[in-house]
């Protein structure tokens, strides 16, 4: 194959992994904080493509300078995403289907974070200093 | 009305007048905290008094305070559960005496902990406080043999239920953080809280670089030891009365 044809052909893939992806886009539906929200905290297109990217940024200043702005910050996804269920529980957000999970499923990302990470928020009577984030946040943070 | 009231009062006034002459000027810099985006400044340096005298033999309000604040369970194995704060007895074998002490990560300035860390996971924050970043810790443990104060633990199992604000998994070293995620918010660690709220009041938590702060006062007037000074650490938590 000659060199043009295949980058031709690797531009084609590169293009299709953005339609798959706006197709596994996952659906924000569900009882969570998201699904009553217009925006994630910043444009829908540059969060499917760059999250990782602020995560990983978030996570080095938060714990070797202790910045703990809430726009970049994985508990504020989670307290934003995660869904409740009919029980009024919370449901872990990487469980199948799930917001994290759902989408890196269909694009077959797999991720360490929640061997850790608390993949829940904590019900609100056991949150002692962590107060969530709101659009007014938000806003103000642009 | 009496007379030290009454100067009181005419002081109290002029200081008013004083400051609304001058808006905006403030004579004394009063001691807030950080906002959530600024970085930690190395003019602070985290520390901790533990006056044993009114450690309570028995009492475990710090440990168990501790493990509730972080999470931290066990497995049925003292020897290898995860630990960030033990409580010690010691008794002077000639002359009897016993005290009544935590043990914790003493944060040091120059730690063996961090001498040793191959990947520069464990490290000391600006603010003095050690931490291990667990995104970087490859679990080899150097750093647990190289401490004289046997505080740090490596977690061997899966863990279940994190507290959301305090990550922890297998195959990473961790120990006391000063409860980093409290002091960020202007938050004393939960231990000093729980010792407190338990009457002793045996640990003062506060910037040992700020003169006055309760800590660096009291470490000013009361005699204290450094566990292990013939180490030369320089800890930030410092005992009196051993
Ligand atoms: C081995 C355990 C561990 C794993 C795995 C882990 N983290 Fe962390 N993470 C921590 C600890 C500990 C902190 C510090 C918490 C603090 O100081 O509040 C932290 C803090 C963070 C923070 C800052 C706090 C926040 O919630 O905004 C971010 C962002 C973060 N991690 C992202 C990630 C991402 C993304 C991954 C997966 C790629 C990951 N972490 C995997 C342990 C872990
Ligand atoms: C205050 C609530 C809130 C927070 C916090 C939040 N999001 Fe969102 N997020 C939303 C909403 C609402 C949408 C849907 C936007 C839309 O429909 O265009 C969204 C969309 C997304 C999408 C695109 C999903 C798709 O359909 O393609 C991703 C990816 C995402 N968020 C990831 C994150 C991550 C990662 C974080 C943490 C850094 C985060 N979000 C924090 C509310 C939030
Ligand atoms: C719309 C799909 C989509 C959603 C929803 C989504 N992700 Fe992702 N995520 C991806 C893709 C695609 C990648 C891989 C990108 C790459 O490899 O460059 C990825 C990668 C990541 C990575 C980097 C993994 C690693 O180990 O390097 C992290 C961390 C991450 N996502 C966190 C999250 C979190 C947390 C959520 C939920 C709040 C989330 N993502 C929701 C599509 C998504």
């Amino acid at each position: 194959m000659s060199s043009t044809a295949c980058s031709r052909l690797i531009a084609c893939l590169i293009l299709t992994l953005f339609i798959w992806l706006e197709q596994a886009g996952a659906q924000i539906s569900g009882n969570s904080r998201a699904a009553e929200l217009e925006q994630c905290v910043e444009p829908t297109a540059l969060m499917r493509k760059s999250h990782m990217d602020f995560l990983k940024h978030q996570r080095d200043l938060t714990v070797h300078q202790g910045i703990r702005t809430r726009k970049h910050s994985l508990l504020e996804c989670i307290a934003c995403h995660a869904e409740k269920a009919a029980n009024g529980e919370f449901i872990a957000i990487n469980a199948q289907g799930q917001f994290c999970q759902g989408c890196h499923a269909a694009v077959a990302v797999s991720m360490d974070c929640f061997q850790c990470h608390a993949a829940r928020p904590e019900p609100s009577a056991m949150l002692t200093n962590h107060i969530s984030i709101t659009t007014a946040d938000l806003d103000s943070a642009r | 009305m009496n007379r030290v009231r009454r100067t009181f009062f005419t002081q109290a006034a002029a200081g008013v007048a004083i400051l609304s002459l001058a808006p905006g000027f403030r004579l004394v810099e009063l001691a807030v905290g950080k906002s959530d985006d600024e970085p930690v400044s190395p003019s602070v340096r985290w520390g901790m008094l533990v006056d044993t005298s009114k450690c309570a033999q028995g009492c475990t309000a710090c440990v168990e305070a501790c493990n509730e604040e972080h999470g931290l369970y066990g497995f049925g194995r003292a020897e290898s559960d995860a630990q960030w704060i033990r409580k010690m007895e010691l008794r002077d074998e000639q002359t009897g005496k016993t005290h009544s002490l935590p043990m914790l990560c003493q944060h040091c300035a120059d730690p063996p902990c961090v001498d040793v860390c191959p990947t520069g996971a464990s490290f000391v924050r600006d603010d003095g406080i050690v931490l291990v970043d667990k995104h970087i810790c490859i679990g080899c443990r150097y750093c647990m043999l190289a401490c004289p104060y046997k505080a740090r633990s490596f977690i061997h199992e899966e863990l279940n239920n994190q507290r959301p604000h305090a990550p922890r998994g297998k195959g990473t070293v961790e120990s006391c953080t000063f409860c980093v995620h409290r002091v960020d918010k202007d938050l004393t660690p939960a231990c000093v809280e729980a010792c407190s709220a338990a009457g002793h009041g045996a640990l003062i938590f506060g910037d040992l670089n700020d003169q006055r702060d309760p800590v660096a006062q009291k470490l000013r007037d009361l005699p204290s030891t450094q566990v292990r000074d013939d180490l030369k650490l320089n800890t930030a938590v410092r005992y009196y009365g051993i």
